[in-house]
């Protein structure tokens, strides 16, 4: 990646459409997927270890995955249709850090962590840490993502996960919700905690809906507190008119959604 | 019921085909094997030696004057040539009804898009670069950018009327008056291969045109009136057309034709899908009031409809698309007292044009969705109003034409009740909706259409349709016709047609590429005509052909003896080849000034009944199933009939519910494949098609056309299924999911009573009112 106009490729699914529409060339294409370290899916003392070059057919093959992030798979296997899975990464999802990126969001709400390199060395961030703005990440020029890390879900942990797109398949997101919580018992009740919400589509960059967290943590499990987090999510967001939907719609939609995945989590 | 009505069987086989009967068998169409191989060669495809390709300088203003062309920093690159208005050999213009559509435009630009200048280079990318670097000036001032806009300055591009008895008295005698408003938006045709086209001088010096192309010979006197010369057309493959292909290629043919007189070279123009969807025509967006008079029964007695189309920039077929909206937008329904007034008006965007249905998927969305609203106030299910109402043989139509032939609407809707209780389960839905609480919501709709075949009036007889049948070898007769198969698989259709005439099995038929030095001009392939009308005089060609082989009226008893008597004749005469020309059916006439008449000839009748899931949620509607009943006539190749009815209807659902084309500006928001959001497979419901054979006399073997009418109903019969399913009344296609929101939050719904209980429940709405 020394090269001054080199860029890194997996997939290549957002790089062509990109370099199509803007005519854009580049000197030299460093290929990444057959490098070891960014390749395969382990088990790694507590976390699962998923290479950035992973694609998201083979995500939804992996029994580790299905395991302790469900709703990555779930999230996979609504990207594109299976053509696009194929070939595309979650390396390149995160990467392209486009707001409406399908797996991003459930990142999020998962508590991911990253491995990124450059030629100063590797570090680990924080993947609610990552994005900037809208496309704007804090990976360095010619640094790479090499490593996705997802903690081991908890006994009594919930993950739910909703995309609405514009068709039944090769559809891009009009809004995507991702939601995981703990349920814990307080005096033979149930109640949230650790509850991370992610949502895309609704702002510049994929965002974790923090007051709806605050609203949720403590709360009681209940068709009640289903429908406060829902408005408390349409307030929060403030999401736009685009080709795509409208603010109005991607608001409503996305209170239904929170709405229907925290009701989900008593049923 | 006559023919053999019946559900279609999907797996028919050639395995024992009686000569003399290919019609009605599917055999494997001849360029199936290349395409599914990827070795089928379209324009881009086409390889010339010294070949140079052409692009486009295209206004990024709806409405501006030029003030300046500046092309000297694209002229730096010494290969590189420009061409502006000014460099035209003939009249600027495209010819088609009115004189108003140029080549490139001169001193303003009417549309977003509109071709300002042309480029050509030795290289793609090259000609790409050249035209970011032609510069052009231009005084912006203020457009006309959606029909409220045109409708409150209106130019019309063309009107014309219907009327038929005493409205006065019609309304006078009914019980209920019923009006509505009925909107429908831009369509994209969304053809898997985007318009492009080379033009070449010959080693003879003449211009010869290869593309991608619906109508040869629309191309070719395009360009005879810019180049006062004759110019040979050729289609290639073409992949997909829908009507995109229909008047486009004129412009695209144009200007590669300039490029390859000014370079003296071949010269290819094709654009890639953004251009694509920038630039070229769509379906009219439309606007249609309905006011409409019932009596007692629940019978029509009159009918007002105010139809506005917004044709776009220039006039290009806005009158003939007017004049079919027009002609179908009473529906298939009976009613003594009748006026209908249309007109096309003039907006800042692309020219809307030929689009699948040509105006009357629009006017028949309005009176279906008019007829629905009608079912609700006089308190019946929508499937018994329209029994109580279709036309029956003997029914008169706005324009006075007697129906005396081949309707089967009353059929087509017995069909669709016996298949899919829709009564019952329409009534359950509309009893279950208030109460429901489930995540998804079911509903089922349905709509009655009906659409004409072949040109309108008397264009068939204008238009005359030489076909030409020869005899080249023993065993192999060329059907030489103009007609372009672009995907519809009409190459075996007419084979199919002619080799029964003949008594031949298919494969000693071959139709002939469409070349215009090889084939007469038998008429552009629109309109649903292809098989009713060029296969009706084909067929008659083949008889013809019979007689000349001196075998007085019938076929030959078998091909051997047709092979016997051609090398006969061969041998004795040299080749033979037959001409046949369109002839009108005693009685049939139409006055363009009146609107009376014969319309058409025949009329194809359809049923779309759509079972759709509407998500609670997201108001995301999903079609589940969907029963087409239609009557075809005759279905000469079962399976590529059934996939015109499917393809047509997913079309039309597409148009419907998903395919949203906004403007902002005159500008498309929509003008990717990422955007602009078509059915995919996955979209498509489970169909459960039945073909209904009722023949009329003016096809061949009975045929009635049927490319156009499964896009008719598809749009409405969805939309009436949203409503039973949620209780929100659409009035606008397509009814996506953000219309329907808004639909909601102001209250069009069938009262706050009947509104599907789990779009209330939970979160309740008030927060976005
Ligand atoms: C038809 C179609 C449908 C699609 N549908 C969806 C969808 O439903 N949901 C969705 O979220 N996306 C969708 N996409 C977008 C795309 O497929 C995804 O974003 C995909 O995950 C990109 O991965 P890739 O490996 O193909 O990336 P590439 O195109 O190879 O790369 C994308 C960008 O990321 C960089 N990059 C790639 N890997 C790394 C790495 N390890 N480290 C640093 N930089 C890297 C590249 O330099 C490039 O700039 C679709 C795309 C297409 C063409």
């Amino acid at each position: 990646m020394g090269a001054p106009d080199a860029v890194a490729v997996a997939g290549c699914t957002d790089l062509m459409v990109v370099d199509t529409a803007t005519g854009r060339r580049h000197g030299a294409v460093v290929d990444l997927q057959r490098l070891p370290e960014l390749a395969g899916v382990r088990d790694d003392g507590g976390w699962i270890d998923i290479g950035a070059a992973v694609s998201f057919s083979q995500l939804r093959r992996e029994a580790l995955v299905a395991e302790h992030a469900p709703i990555l798979v779930q999230a996979a296997a609504t990207i594109g249709g299976w053509q696009i899975q194929n070939r595309a990464t979650i390396g390149g999802n995160i990467a392209n850090a486009s707001p409406v990126g399908d797996s991003l969001p459930v990142l999020l709400a998962l508590g991911a962590e990253l491995v990124l390199a450059s030629s100063s060395g590797e570090r680990r961030v924080s993947y609610a840490d990552f994005h900037r703005g809208y496309r704007e990440t804090v990976l360095e020029p010619g640094g790479l993502i090499v490593r996705v890390r997802v903690p081991h879900a908890l006994p009594d942990q919930f993950q739910g996960f909703k995309k609405v797109g514009t068709r039944e398949a090769q559809a891009i997101s009009k809004v995507v919700v991702a939601l995981s919580a703990r349920r814990v018992e307080v005096g033979g009740q149930e109640h949230l905690a650790d509850v991370r919400l992610g949502a895309g589509a609704v702002a510049a960059m994929p965002i974790r809906l923090r007051r709806t967290e605050a609203l949720l943590e403590g709360a009681p499990v209940g068709a009640d507190t289903a429908t406060r987090a829902a408005r408390e999510a349409r307030a929060e967001v403030n999401p736009i008119d685009d080709a795509r939907s409208t603010a109005r719609y991607r608001a409503h939609v996305l209170g239904r959604v929170v709405r229907r995945l925290v009701g989900d989590i008593s049923a | 019921m006559r023919g053999n009505q019946g559900t279609l069987r999907r797996h028919e086989t050639m395995a024992h085909i009686d000569h003399g009967r290919m019609v009605g068998t599917s055999p494997a169409r001849t360029d199936g094997a290349q395409k599914v191989r990827g070795l089928c060669r379209y324009v881009d495809d086409l390889e010339f030696d010294g070949l140079w390709h052409g692009a486009t300088v295209r206004s990024p203003h709806a409405c501006a004057r030029i003030v300046a062309i500046d092309a000297a920093a694209a002229l730096a690159d010494p290969d590189v040539v420009v061409l502006t208005a000014r460099d035209l050999p003939g009249p600027n213009v495209l010819r088609l009804i009115a004189d108003d559509w140029p080549v490139l435009a001169d001193g303003r630009v009417n549309h977003f898009a509109e071709p300002v200048a042309l480029v050509a280079a030795p290289t793609r990318e090259r000609a790409r670069a050249a035209v970011g670097r032609v510069e052009v000036r231009y005084e912006v001032e203020r457009g006309i950018h959606d029909l409220d806009q045109a409708l409150a300055s209106p130019r019309i591009l063309a009107s014309c009327r219907i009327e038929r008895g005493d409205l006065e008295a019609g309304f006078a005698a009914a019980t209920h008056v019923v009006e509505g408003v009925y909107d429908t938006a831009h369509q994209e045709h969304v053809y898997i291969e985007p318009q492009g086209m080379v033009a070449r001088p010959t080693a003879q010096g003449e211009l010869e045109v290869i593309g991608s192309l619906q109508c040869p010979y629309y191309v070719q006197k395009a360009l005879a009136l810019l180049f006062d010369e004759p110019v040979r057309v050729r289609q290639a493959p073409t992949g997909g057309g829908f009507g995109g292909k229909e008047e486009f290629p004129d412009a695209i043919a144009a200007h590669a034709a300039l490029l390859a007189r000014r370079v003296g070279r071949p010269v290819k123009i094709v654009y890639d899908r953004h251009e694509d969807m920038q630039a070229t025509p769509k379906r009219h967006p439309s606007r249609v009031r309905h006011r409409t008079g019932v009596d007692a029964a629940g019978k029509l007695c009159a009918m007002e409809i105010e139809v506005i189309l917004d044709g776009g920039a220039y006039t290009t077929l806005s009158g003939v698309v007017l004049s079919r909206a027009v002609l179908h937008a009473g529906g298939a329904y009976a009613c003594p007292n009748v006026r209908i007034e249309g007109r096309a008006l003039a907006t800042n965007t692309v020219p809307s044009g030929a689009f699948r249905g040509f105006g009357a998927p629009q006017t028949q969305f309005a009176v279906e969705r008019q007829m629905d609203r009608i079912a609700r106030l006089i308190g019946t299910d929508p499937l018994t109003l329209r029994e109580r109402n279709a036309y029956r043989l003997g029914d008169v139509t706005p324009t006075g034409q007697v129906l005396e032939e081949s309707v089967s609407a009353l059929e087509c809707l017995a069909a669709a009740q016996a298949r899919t209780d829709f009564k019952r389960r329409w009534h359950e839905i509309e009893d279950a909706r208030a109460s429901g609480e489930g995540h998804a919501l079911h509903g089922i709709g349905l709509a009655l259409s009906w659409h004409g075949a072949g040109f309108t009036g008397e264009g068939e007889q204008r238009m005359r349709s030489p076909v030409r049948l020869a005899l080249v070898a023993p065993d192999c007769v060329e059907v030489r016709v103009a007609a372009c198969d672009f995907g519809q698989g009409t190459t075996i259709v007419l084979s199919q047609i002619v080799a029964d005439a003949l008594g031949l099995p298919t494969e000693m038929v071959r139709v002939v590429d469409p070349d215009t030095s090889k084939v007469p001009d038998s008429g552009p392939t629109v309109a649903s005509r292809t098989v009713m009308v060029v296969g009706g005089i084909l067929e008659r060609a083949g008889r013809r052909l019979v007689r000349e082989l001196g075998q007085g009226g019938a076929p030959p008893a078998s091909p051997a003896e047709f092979v016997e008597l051609a090398r006969a004749y061969l041998t004795q005469h040299g080749e033979l080849e037959v001409e046949e020309r369109f002839e009108p059916a005693p009685g049939q006439t139409f006055d363009e000034t009146t609107y009376t008449g014969t319309a058409y000839s025949a009329y194809g009748w359809g049923v779309h009944v759509a079972e759709v899931r509407v998500d609670a949620d997201t108001l995301a509607t999903r079609v589940e199933r969907a029963t087409l009943v239609f009557d075809v006539g005759k279905a000469i190749h079962p399976v590529l009939c059934a996939g015109q009815v499917e393809g047509g209807s997913l079309q039309a659902f597409g148009f419907g519910h998903l395919e949203d084309l906004r403007l902002s500006e005159g500008r498309p928001l929509q003008d990717s494949l990422s955007t602009y959001v078509i059915p995919t497979a996955v979209d498509a419901p489970d169909f459960d098609t039945i073909l209904i054979e009722n023949p009329t006399r003016s096809g061949p073997q009975g045929a009635k056309g049927v490319g156009e009418l499964p896009m008719d109903g598809g749009g409405p019969a969805l939309v009436a299924a949203i409503e039973n399913a949620t209780g929100i009344v659409a009035t606008r296609a397509p009814a996506t999911p953000e219309v329907l929101l808004e639909d909601l939050l102001a209250g069009r719904t069938l009262g706050p009573e009947a509104v599907a209980g789990a779009l209330q429940a939970g979160e309740p709405l008030e927060g976005l009112r």
